[in-house]
C-alpha cells in the first residue's frame, strides 16, 4: 500500500460455495487503484467484475487474501464498523439507479448526511450544491418516478459524491441509459471528478466510458490479465 | 430526515395492502373494544344491583355465613345497637361510608288464604330510609334493568313481593302484575279460607287496624325460641328483582316487621349490620378497619365482603374475564399474522432497497428498526382507528333500543355496553395490539438486516 493508491488488493480469492459446487469468482488477484484517477474494471460477462467491485466497496469478503481500502484493512473490521466505513468513504452508483422511491430527489441525495450525523443547515446546503452540480436544483422535490432516466443517474452520482468520500464505484452506470445520455452523465461524471477530487471506479462495456479511461484493470475467468495506466 | 417519515411514506407506497392490513386490525381492535365494553357495563351493572341490595361489607355474627342462614334466630347480633353505633362513628370508617344499616334475612312460609295459596319465602327486613338511600347508590352511573321502587316509611307492616311470589300466591290482579292470569286452582270457598287460615296464630301486637287496600299475607316463621309466629304483611307492590330466584321468593319488610317475626317477644336482634360505601375501591380498608375494631373490641362477629356473599358476581366475572382472555389471544394471532405477512412482503419487494440503504451505509440495526416502526405504524394507525369506530359503534348500540335476555334474569335488558370510565380497557387494547404488531414486524425486520448486501442488490 501507498499514498497514491486507494485500494490495494494482495492474493485475493473468493470462491462462492453453490451446494457441494465451489465456483471461483476471483483467483489470486494482486492489484492497486491509484487516487484520484478514473479507473475502469474491464472483462466480459461473468469475469469476475461486479465480486471485484464488491470486494473494492467492502460490501463482500474474501476467501483468502488481503483487501486495504482507503487505509483500512477490511477483513478486520465488524459489520457495524464497516457500515460506518462505507458511509464515509465509499459512494456507489449502480446500473439501475437504486434511488430510495420514497425520498424525492434532496432527500436522496441527502440521505448519505444524515448517516454521518451531519446537522440540517450543512446538510440542506451541501445537497443543493451537488444537485446545482449536476444540473437538478429545479428538479429537488421530484421523486424517483418523476424523473427521467438521465436525471436518477444524475441524482445517483450526486447522492454518491455529496459526503465528499475517498472512492466512489460505478457498476456499469451508462448500460439502462441511451447513447446520449451516456454520453452526458459520463461527461458530467469526468467533470465532477475533476472538481471533488474524487477517485472513480468503474465496471463498464460502454466504449465512450472506457475512452475516459486513465487505468484499466482487464479481468477474465477471475484473474486479472492486464492493467494499463495513462500518465497524466 | 426522520426514519418515521420515511416509514409513513412506505406504508403508503402500497396503500391497497395497507388499507387491508389497517382495516385487519381496525376490526380486531374494535371487537375486542366492544366486547370489553359490554362486559364491563355487566360487571358495572351486577357490582350496581348487588352493592344496592346487600352494601359492600355486611358484619354477621361469627358463624352465621358458614353456617348459619339456615336458622338465622340462632345467630342474631346482640345489642346491634351498640355495634352499629361503634362503626357508625368510628372516624376511619365514617368517611367511606354511605349508609350503615342493620337488617334481617330470614325464611318463612307466606300465605295468601284468599287464594289458597302458600309459598316459602326468603325475607329480607330492612329499615326503609335506609334501604331506599342504598338504591340510590349507582358509582358507575349506568342504566339499571329495573326501576326502584321505594319502601314505605312510614307503616311499619308494608312492603314488596317479587313478581314471581306475586303470581304464585295469586295477587296478579291487586298487585296488577303484567302478563299473569289467575289460576284456577287458587279460587277457593269462604269457609275453607277460614279453616286453613293460621292468622289466628299471630301475636297480637298494638298495630291498629287501618284502612288497609293493600292485599294482605300472612308470614309464618319460627322464632329464636323454636315457637311458629306469624305477622299480617301488607304488599304494596310486586317489584321485579331482575333474577327469578329472587322474583318466586323475595318478601322485602320492614326492619321492626321482621324483628316481631323472628324473635317474637324476645331480645330484638339484627342478623347482619350492612356497609355500603361510597366507593367499591374502599372496600379492603374499610373491612381491614373493621376486622380491627372486632378484634380490639373482642366481639363474636365476622365481616363478609361484597365478593363472598355474592358469590355469583364473582364467578361471572371470572367467567367474561376468561372469554375476554381468549378472545384477545385469537385477535393477537390475526394481528401477527396480518402483520407478519404484510412485512414479509414489504422486505421481498423491497430487497434492491434494502442492499443500496445498506451499501451506503446503513447498519443493521437501522434496516431492522426501519421495518419494525413501519409494522408499528401499521399495528398503532390501526388500533386508533379500532378504537374510533369501536366508541362510535358502541353510542350506536347504545341508542338502538335492543334487549337480550342474560341468564338467570327474569326480563330482557336493554343490550348496552359501557362508555364511560373505559379510557384504561381503551388504552389497554391501543397499546397492547400496537405492541404486538411491533413484536411481529420484529421477525421479518430481523430477515431484511440478515440479508447478505450483494445478493440483496443482485436481487431480481
Amino acid at each position: 500500500m501507498t499514498e497514491q493508491h486507494v485500494v490495494v488488493f494482495e492474493n485475493v480469492s473468493k470462491i462462492y460455495q453453490m451446494g457441494e459446487v465451489s465456483i471461483p469468482a476471483l483467483k489470486d488477484v494482486s492489484l492497486s487503484i491509484p487516487k484520484r484517477r478514473f479507473s475502469m474494471v474491464l472483462g466480459p460477462s461473468g469475469s469476475g467484475k461486479t465480486t471485484l467491485l464488491n470486494m473494492i466497496g467492502c460490501l463482500d469478503t474474501p476467501t483468502d487474501g488481503t483487501i486495504e481500502v482507503c487505509g483500512q484493512k477490511i477483513a478486520e473490521i465488524s459489520d457495524d464498523k464497516m457500515s460506518e466505513f462505507r458511509a464515509q468513504n465509499i459512494g456507489f452508483i449502480f446500473q439501475n439507479f437504486n434511488l430510495i422511491p420514497v425520498l424525492t430527489a434532496f432527500e436522496n441525495v441527502e440521505y448519505p448526511l444524515t448517516l454521518l450525523g451531519i446537522k440540517t443547515t450543512e446538510r440542506k446546503e451541501r445537497t443543493m450544491d451537488i444537485l446545482e452540480s449536476v444540473g437538478l436544483r429545479g428538479h429537488a422535490g421530484h421523486r424517483p418516478n418523476q424523473l427521467s432516466g438521465g436525471q436518477k443517474q444524475r441524482v445517483a452520482i450526486a447522492r454518491a459524491l455529496v459526503k465528499g468520500p475517498g472512492l466512489v464505484l460505478a457498476d456499469e452506470p451508462t448500460a439502462n441509459l441511451d447513447s446520449k445520455t451516456g454520453a452526458s452523465i459520463i461527461d458530467l461524471m469526468y467533470k465532477i471528478q475533476e472538481q471533488y477530487g474524487a477517485t472513480f471506479v468503474f465496471s463498464t462495456h460502454d466504449q465512450q466510458l472506457i475512452s475516459h479511461a486513465q487505468d484499466v484493470f482487464s479481468i477474465r475467468d477471475g484473474q486479472l490479465i492486464s492493467h494499463t495506466s495513462e500518465n497524466i | 430526515m426522520n426514519t418515521l417519515k420515511i416509514a409513513l411514506r412506505n406504508i403508503l407506497r402500497n396503500i391497497r395492502r395497507s388499507s387491508m392490513t389497517i382495516m385487519a386490525i381496525a376490526v380486531g381492535a374494535m371487537s375486542m373494544l366492544i366486547f370489553g365494553e359490554f362486559i364491563s357495563q355487566i360487571f358495572a351493572a351486577m357490582e350496581t344491583q348487588n352493592v344496592c341490595r346487600s352494601g359492600h361489607i355486611t358484619v354477621f355474627r361469627s358463624g352465621y355465613f358458614k353456617y348459619g342462614s339456615g336458622n338465622p334466630s340462632a345467630y342474631g347480633i346482640h345489642n346491634y345497637q351498640a355495634v352499629y353505633k361503634l362503626i357508625a362513628e368510628d372516624n376511619v370508617l365514617k368517611p367511606l361510608i354511605n349508609v350503615i344499616t342493620p337488617t334481617i334475612n330470614l325464611f318463612g312460609i307466606a300465605g295468601n288464604f284468599d287464594a289458597d295459596s302458600s309459598k316459602t319465602f326468603f325475607g329480607l327486613g330492612v329499615v326503609p330510609e335506609d334501604y331506599n338511600q342504598m338504591h340510590l347508590w349507582n358509582e358507575h352511573q349506568i342504566y339499571l334493568s329495573h326501576s326502584f321502587q321505594p319502601i314505605n316509611e312510614t307503616d311499619d307492616t308494608h312492603g314488596f313481593i317479587g313478581v314471581g311470589l306475586g303470581r304464585i300466591l295469586g295477587l296478579c290482579e291487586s298487585l296488577k302484575i303484567l302478563d299473569c292470569t289467575k289460576h284456577q286452582g287458587a279460587v277457593v270457598t269462604q269457609s275453607q279460607q277460614s279453616k286453613r287460615d293460621f292468622s289466628s296464630l299471630e301475636e297480637k301486637t298494638d298495630q291498629p287496624l287501618q284502612n288497609i287496600t293493600a292485599p294482605r299475607l300472612d308470614l309464618l316463621a319460627a322464632t329464636a325460641a323454636s315457637a311458629p309466629n306469624v305477622v299480617s304483611f301488607y304488599v304494596d307492590k310486586a317489584v321485579s328483582q331482575g333474577i327469578k330466584e329472587l322474583d318466586d321468593a323475595l318478601i322485602i319488610m320492614n326492619f321492626n316487621l321482621a324483628q316481631r317475626l323472628l324473635y317474637g317477644r324476645g331480645e330484638k336482634q339484627a342478623v347482619g349490620i350492612v356497609l355500603q360505601l361510597h366507593k367499591t375501591e374502599d372496600i379492603p380498608i374499610a373491612k381491614s378497619r373493621l376486622d380491627q375494631l372486632i378484634k380490639d373490641k373482642r366481639l363474636d362477629l365476622e365481616t363478609r365482603e361484597l365478593t363472598e356473599l355474592q358469590p355469583f358476581y364473582t364467578q361471572a366475572m371470572k367467567m367474561f374475564t376468561t372469554i375476554f382472555s381468549f378472545i384477545s389471544a385469537v385477535i393477537a394471532v390475526i394481528v401477527i399474522f396480518t402483520i407478519v405477512n404484510t412485512m414479509s412482503m414489504s422486505v421481498m419487494e423491497r430487497t434492491h432497497e434494502i442492499g443500496t440503504l445498506r451499501a451506503m451505509g446503513v447498519k443493521k440495526r437501522g434496516i431492522t428498526i426501519q421495518f419494525v416502526i413501519e409494522g408499528a405504524l401499521l399495528g398503532f394507525i390501526g388500533a386508533t382507528l379500532g378504537i374510533i369506530i369501536g366508541s362510535m359503534l358502541a353510542v350506536i348500540i347504545n341508542h338502538s333500543g335492543m334487549t337480550w335476555l342474560p341468564p338467570g334474569q327474569a326480563d330482557p335488558i336493554p343490550l348496552s355496553v359501557l362508555t364511560t370510565g373505559v379510557a384504561k380497557l381503551m388504552f389497554g387494547i391501543w397499546f397492547g395490539i400496537g405492541a404486538m404488531a411491533t413484536i411481529a414486524a420484529w421477525l421479518p425486520a430481523r430477515r431484511a438486516a440478515k440479508m447478505k448486501i450483494v445478493d440483496a442488490l443482485g436481487h431480481v
